[in-house]
């Protein structure tokens, strides 16, 4: 088998003095003809560089390859050396040879143009079909990547269509080039499990198909694990180790190879969750949340007449014990950040109850949020960012002030000099630890962590969240933790809830759900979390949707039905199992 | 001082900061009548006179020297200008802060008549308030001020629309911040970078339309020198004495220069990304 592309030594670098400023520091591998190349690194690794040198968009990032060789063995057998190319030979490489699938689907298809006149341009330039041939072929590829109705989906545009339905309009313009070799960066990051697999399914289906080879880039090495032949774990720009995938797996060598697969969280089906702090009936809850109703009415027309309204949260249920770790699960939409933003006051509740006990502060109820780097004044220093819950609530900045504000810094392990400086000299996962000890300042007695940890790297996910036990055993707090990462979930939560179009489907102690899932959703959500267990198993293609939450004006869903499935696990009888 | 020191060290910092020094003495000694000679007093015999040493930027129509009525100039000129855009500034950011946070109907009602005001051509709205209220100083300054209000509200408006949707709002909402607290320090401070960018442009604007009012007769009155009015003067004379032109042009354009260069400095120095990241 001779090798597609061959990279021997390749360094990369950026800025004005590329040589010095150098983001991948030699680094080498061989793909053959259909193989799969998995690169598994966290942010900053040097892995999606690495991977767009090889068809030389990195120049466009301001990027220089500064030494080895790219050698792509091109269609008709003539080996080109990519590092040397010029532009105007890049560009038939570009699509033909080398096709190119990125993480956001949103940004890169074009918002002003329909899927099909995209699709076709593919088709056009690559291919040379025009007019109805191009139209057909267009079809041809949606109808290929599962897409329903095809033909009618043509003229949509961009944001008509859902992330998963996006990213797969973007493979069949891959599908359109043809090409030897694909490239794709974190594909699936943006989308959610169900969604990932259904993506994941298609792309090893492709595969299969077409022959293609594929460079597959990912920080999550349990999706690598399913699709790969190959696998190459890259830290600082470097390879640390790459090989076979099951010798990678089973036997790694390399310290950091061990620690991805060790520190990383892994869905364990419910065998992970905590055995601490057991539910005693005996408690009061410290937030009870009775028939949570959150609506947003859909406003039309001139006179701004509901003409119905999307039912973000329909009838929500759960109380939270002191010292209890509730997991929301869902995928995106179902409701679940709306639920606990209605929790803090920070949307309103159509209607429901939402009680929380007085606690040991005037707010006993504090948030931590997604983005650590949207949640942090840009402008102020973290003085002034810890000083604000404080202000707030009539506290004077003072010694005494200042001495909480250390020892709370001290808590989540950041340096004493913290204090003069400002979010953007903190990595990640530092400004989350900062936005944890803001969320602390008041002594709150809830904490709600809404995708707390989606935003860090795998390894600093890990590291928080032991912090954030640590810290619920040593102040007593309660949490409520929202994510879409079963493998999360599964490390911080007692109990969890599973949440699918604004209602919560399954709840119950955190074991028993992910081990004995009743509820088809949530065993479809399980299913699809990337395991490095179930490497070898082959996803089906599933192209459900999640259905639309806009209902017409005045609509009531049906009252819930429960069934008990065990002592404190409790499913939603569904309409037709 | 700590940031004049950082104006000191920026590079376009310094050239711009050093303009506006020049600027501000030769405001000052004009005001305090330190000229060559006096700005109003006419050599009938040197009329039209080239530049030379006696008169360094040469005399116009009447005899009377360009440089002292130039070193006068400035100041008028600067001074109409600088309050013009304060107001302008103040009134502006205050509009845009509250139509970007009450949002709905006043949103709608407050950039409409921001709209409005943005409708009429710059120089017609002044002229339209001077023809009411009479010409003068504190008019132009007036009249300059409410033309410019709408474009501040404007730049103001649309970043804070998205900073108040950011994380940090809704965090300041959870620890219970009051909205005085939310509104200066999460979004106006955030906003000090396009409003520095936004004030060196407006004060270019300012002094060309001041220029423009004066040159109408409507702004600064004679015999008082302004820029504007000495541009308007040398209209006429263009070939005869280029000069008359050519110095409160070139006056004007490095002003603009030296308020553009400094803006930049600040909106660099003023925003903490650019210290430096810590490793």
């Amino acid at each position: 088998m001779s090798a597609l592309l061959s990279v021997q030594g390749l360094r990369v670098g950026f800025g004005r003095d590329p040589q010095r400023s150098e983001v991948v520091k030699g680094v080498s591998f061989d793909l053959g003809a259909g193989q799969t190349l998995g690169i598994v690194g966290e942010s900053g690794s040097g892995k999606s560089v690495t991977a767009l040198s090889i068809n030389r968009l990195v120049d466009f990032g301001g990027g220089r390859i500064t030494g080895g060789s790219i050698v792509l063995e091109r269609s008709d057998g003539t080996p080109l050396d990519v590092t040397k190319a010029d532009e105007s030979s890049l560009i038939h490489v570009r699509g033909r040879d080398i096709g190119m699938i990125f993480q956001e689907p949103m940004t890169s298809l074009n918002p002003v143009h329909t899927i099909g006149a995209q699709i076709e341009e593919a088709f056009r330039l690559n291919r040379g079909l025009s007019g109805r041939a191009a139209t057909l072929a267009a079809r041809d590829a949606l109808d290929r990547v599962r897409i329903p109705d095809a033909a009618q989906r043509l003229g949509y545009f961009p944001h008509q269509l859902s992330g998963g339905m996006r990213q797969r309009v973007m493979i069949a313009m891959v599908i359109a080039s043809n090409p030897r070799l694909l490239i794709a960066d974190e594909p699936t990051t943006a989308l959610d499990v169900t969604v990932q697999a259904q993506v994941m399914a298609l792309l090893a289906e492709l595969k299969r198909e077409m022959g293609m080879a594929m460079i597959f880039i990912s920080h999550d090495i349990g999706l690598v694990a399913g699709i790969a032949d190959e696998i190459m774990v890259m830290q600082s720009g470097q390879a640390v180790e790459q090989g076979r995938l099951n010798d990678v797996l089973d036997r790694p060598q390399h310290e950091y190879t061990r620690h991805l697969l060790e520190a990383v969280p892994h869905f364990n089906g419910g065998r992970a969750t905590r055995s601490d702090g057991k539910r005693t009936e005996a408690a009061t809850p410290v937030v009870a949340v009775d028939d949570l109703v959150v609506r947003f009415p859909i406003a039309r027309g001139l006179f701004r007449t509901g003409a119905g309204s999307v039912h973000a949260v329909d009838g929500v249920e759960f109380d939270l014990l002191p010292g209890e770790t509730l997991g929301i699960v869902g995928e995106s939409g179902s409701g679940k950040s709306t639920a606990a933003r209605a929790v803090l006051g920070l949307v309103k509740a159509t209607r429901g109850r939402i009680d929380i006990a007085a606690g040991r502060s005037r707010r006993p109820v504090q948030m931590v949020f997604q983005d650590p780097f949207s949640s942090l004044n840009p402008r102020l220093d973290v003085e002034s960012l810890l000083a604000e819950p404080a202000i707030a609530n009539g506290q004077r900045v003072d010694e005494k002030l200042r001495q909480r504000m250390m020892f709370l810094l001290g808590r989540v392990g950041l340096p004493d000099d913290a204090l003069r400086r400002y979010p953007h000299q903190f990595s990640g996962g530092q400004r989350q630890r900062l936005c944890i000890a803001r969320a602390l300042m008041l002594n709150p007695d809830v904490v709600v962590l809404d995708e707390a940890v989606s935003a860090l790297d795998v390894s600093v996910q890990a590291r928080v969240l032991d912090l954030l036990i640590d810290l619920q055993h040593e102040f007593g707090l309660a949490y409520l933790f929202i994510s879409h990462d079963m493998a999360v979930v599964e490390r911080i939560a007692h109990r969890i809830a599973v949440m699918y179009a604004g209602q919560i489907v399954e709840i119950g102690d955190a074991a028993a759900v992910l081990s004995s899932p009743q509820h088809s959703y949530t065993r479809r959500l399980i299913a699809a979390v990337p395991a490095i267990e179930r490497r070898q198993a082959r996803f089906t293609i599933d192209a459900t949707q999640v259905p639309s939450l806009v209902r017409p004006a005045g609509f009531e869903p049906a009252p819930p039905q429960w069934r008990e499935a065990g002592a404190d696990h409790r499913v939603r009888v569904e309409a037709n199992p | 001082m700590r940031i004049l020191g950082a104006i000191a060290r920026h590079p376009s910092g310094r050239i711009g900061a050093a303009i506006i020094a020049v600027y501000l003495l030769a405001a000052v000694l004009g005001a305090f009548g330190i000229t060559p000679h006096d700005p109003l007093q006419q050599f009938r015999i040197d009329r039209l006179h080239a530049p030379s040493t006696t008169y360094w930027m040469g005399t116009d129509l009447l005899g009377r020297d360009a440089t002292s009525r130039l070193m006068r100039g400035i100041g008028q000129s600067f001074v109409i200008a600088f309050a013009s855009v304060a107001i302008a500034t103040a009134a502006g950011t205050v509009i845009g802060l509250l139509a970007a946070w009450w949002g709905n109907l006043w949103d709608g009602i407050l950039m409409r008549v921001m709209d409005v005001l943005l409708a009429f051509p710059a120089i017609l709205l002044a002229l339209l308030i001077i023809a009411i209220v009479g010409p003068g100083t504190f008019t132009s300054v007036a009249a300059i001020g409410i033309v410019y209000t709408p474009i501040f509200a404007r730049v103001v408006r649309g970043p804070a629309l998205s900073l108040k949707q950011r994380d940090f709002v809704d965090a300041a909402r959870t620890f219970g911040s009051s909205q005085t607290f939310i509104l200066t320090r999460h979004l106006l401070l955030n906003l000090v970078a396009p409003l520095t960018v936004q004030v060196t442009l407006a004060l270019a604007w300012a002094l060309l339309t001041e220029a423009g009012l004066s040159f109408l007769g409507l702004g600064t009155q004679p015999p008082s020198p302004s820029l504007g009015l000495m541009l308007s003067e040398s209209r006429n004379l263009m070939e005869r004495a280029p000069w008359l032109m050519l110095f409160p042009a070139l006056v004007i354009m490095l002003g603009i220069l030296g308020f553009n260069l400094t803006g930049d400095a600040l909106r660099d120095i003023l925003d903490p990304r650019t210290q430096g990241r810590a490793a």
